[in-house]
């Protein structure tokens, strides 16, 4: 009885500060924190704010983006890895442990630095190369770089996922395919993929959200450009509005959708 | 044969080569960029020369504050979130229904993985001026600041990392064998005994695994003082953005940086030194 009191009031603790802005974010008054009643003028208002529109495109654009390679690179280097043995597996399971363990602030740092370097020193080859009186390109931070960096923390989440499944995978099916003469690429593709999707799937999702959510290392290596999380951060900087709330609630309702999804997909895997 | 082992060979090098070059060019060569920035210097225009000089790590003690604070909240933090998350996990492991236990799970997880930015602005509401100070004058208790506080800044912790410590300590609950427990009921053991000797001993790899894991994103944390600790609790993290976004010291900010991973390292190669068993779980504790 106890356990359960205690439970409950953890998951209030858990849920009553999320409940707390979306209830204000339907809130009609002038003031963040003084509820009037109830409406739907702050969604309208944030979506008119062509600000708020331009960067959640740019999220949208770097999420997905992020997404797409994380789960195509990551599949990839999830299924080699089986066959690769020694101390070359040992170095990829160290990469794979340290880009997800090491903060996300000192990834932003490090590619902000790098990146920023790097360019000082191809820029200007870049610009001998290109023909006279055409403009050469100049490379800065911007979008490719947001995705790159989030690639990195996204790629290992979905290697690690993929090989949990690839490990609890049913082996019988794919030697019972070779032995009815089936080709190795048949075999992927109607044994092996269909079992890893889920895992697949999931990773996908969930790199989406890491990506969609991630302030800190955005905050670095995004350049001029500004996320939804960004443009977030500093309105509250500038103090509390009620649109806020009404794009946190968006926010929290993308991730909300796409997790329990990744969740559902990911459970299922534990149930047979 | 052979020519079969040859395109597998290029196959597997082929699957792996882009996320080879992804942990090379995204990973260690901006570690490594980051490393050289730290012995250089700083000129007077804001950029960076090359040099060799240890001023920057000299200068680190200017920066102790922020050394000081990361490294008194983050265990703090850590040992907090594990005392509240111990009981839950163990509900959830032990006592609750097969029925509910997926759905209670999922919603133990979800928070962690939407936006911390949004889950810790809700915390400025709650505990700023308008929110819990403004009930509590209500019922009389005039003139409590909450916010931009060291207890705003454990509250935005506890309620950022729980999550990450009940997944993990949840999974060894799970796996751990009931019967041990029936056999130590039926040689007169009471339960208190029981969890003491059998249940505590075996979730020990959950719990090492959860602090570690909330330990390491504690110690690079930057919103939830920024946001609750109103610049008066500043952490590492806090003084990063500030080197590298505003004062633009990029060679002082790689020194600070490097000093970080390097304390991050130590404690924790210190902290597995000290808890028994491996850390098991690892990988489904992500989730």
């Amino acid at each position: 009885m106890i356990m359960r009191l205690y439970s409950a009031t953890v998951y209030l603790f858990l849920y009553v500060p999320i409940g707390i802005i979306v209830l204000f974010s339907f809130n009609s008054g002038r003031h963040a924190s003084d509820f009037e009643g109830l409406s739907l003028k702050w969604y309208g208002k944030a979506l008119d704010n062509p600000f708020v529109l331009e960067s959640l495109n740019t999220s949208l654009i770097i999420a997905l983006s992020a997404a797409c390679l994380s789960s195509l690179m990551g599949t990839g280097a999830a299924l080699a890895l089986q066959r690769v043995r020694g101390p070359l597996k040992t170095l990829f399971d160290s990469l794979i442990y340290i880009s997800i363990m090491i903060p996300g602030i000192v990834i932003g740092i490090a590619t902000l630095v790098a990146l920023v370097t790097v360019f000082d020193l191809l820029n200007p080859m870049l610009a001998t190369l290109w023909p006279e009186g055409v403009k050469p390109p100049k490379l800065r931070l911007g979008l490719a770089s947001v995705i790159a960096a989030h690639t990195l923390f996204t790629m290992s989440l979905v290697i690690v996922l993929v090989r949990a499944r690839i490990a609890g995978m049913d082996r019988s099916l794919i030697e019972a395919s070779e032995d009815l003469y089936a080709t190795p690429l048949r075999t992927f593709i109607q044994i092996t993929l269909p079992q890893l999707f889920p895992a697949i799937l999931a990773g996908f999702l969930l790199s989406f959200t890491f990506s969609f959510d991630d302030f800190i290392i955005s905050f670095f290596v995004a350049g001029s450009n500004t996320t939804l999380p960004i443009y977030v951060f500093s309105s509250i900087r500038r103090g509390i509005t009620p649109e806020v709330n009404a794009i946190g609630t968006i926010v929290l309702a993308v991730s909300l959708t796409l997790l329990i999804f990744a969740q559902v997909l990911l459970q299922r895997r534990d149930k047979r | 044969m052979a020519n079969e082992n040859n395109r597998s060979g290029l196959l597997t090098g082929a699957l792996l080569a882009p996320a080879t070059a992804w942990f090379l060019i995204m990973l260690i060569m901006p570690l490594i960029v980051v490393a050289i920035f730290s012995f250089g210097e700083r000129s007077p225009v804001g950029g960076y020369v090359a040099s060799f000089t240890f001023d920057q790590y000299a200068n680190l003690p200017s920066r102790f504050a922020a050394f000081r604070n990361t490294l008194t909240f983050a265990p703090f933090g850590t040992l907090a979130s594990l005392l509240i998350a111990y009981p839950l996990a163990y509900f959830l492991a032990v006592k609750v229904s097969a029925r509910w236990k997926l759905l209670l799970l999922v919603l133990v997880i979800v928070p962690f993985w939407t936006s911390l930015l949004i889950r810790t602005y809700a915390w400025i509401f709650i505990l700023g001026g308008k929110g819990i100070p403004a009930m509590l004058a209500f019922i009389g208790i005039d003139d409590v600041r909450l916010i931009n506080t060291p207890f705003a800044v454990m509250v935005g912790i506890i309620y950022g990392y729980l999550p990450l410590m009940v997944f993990p300590i949840y999974v060894s609950l799970d796996k751990l064998d009931k019967r041990l427990l029936e056999a130590s009921s039926d040689l007169g053991g009471t339960p208190f005994r029981s969890f003491l000797q059998i249940t505590l001993p075996l979730s020990m790899p959950g719990m090492a695994t959860g602090c570690m894991l909330v330990f390491i994103l504690l110690m690079g944390e930057f919103l939830i003082p920024a946001f609750l600790g109103g610049g008066k609790i500043f952490f590492v993290g806090n003084a990063l953005v500030d080197l590298f976004l505003q004062s633009r010291n990029w060679p002082f900010g790689s020194a600070v940086a490097i000093m970080l991973v390097i304390v991050m390292l130590i404690t924790v190669t210190l902290y597995m030194r000290l808890t028994v068993g491996k850390s098991t779980g690892r990988d489904e504790s992500l989730m």
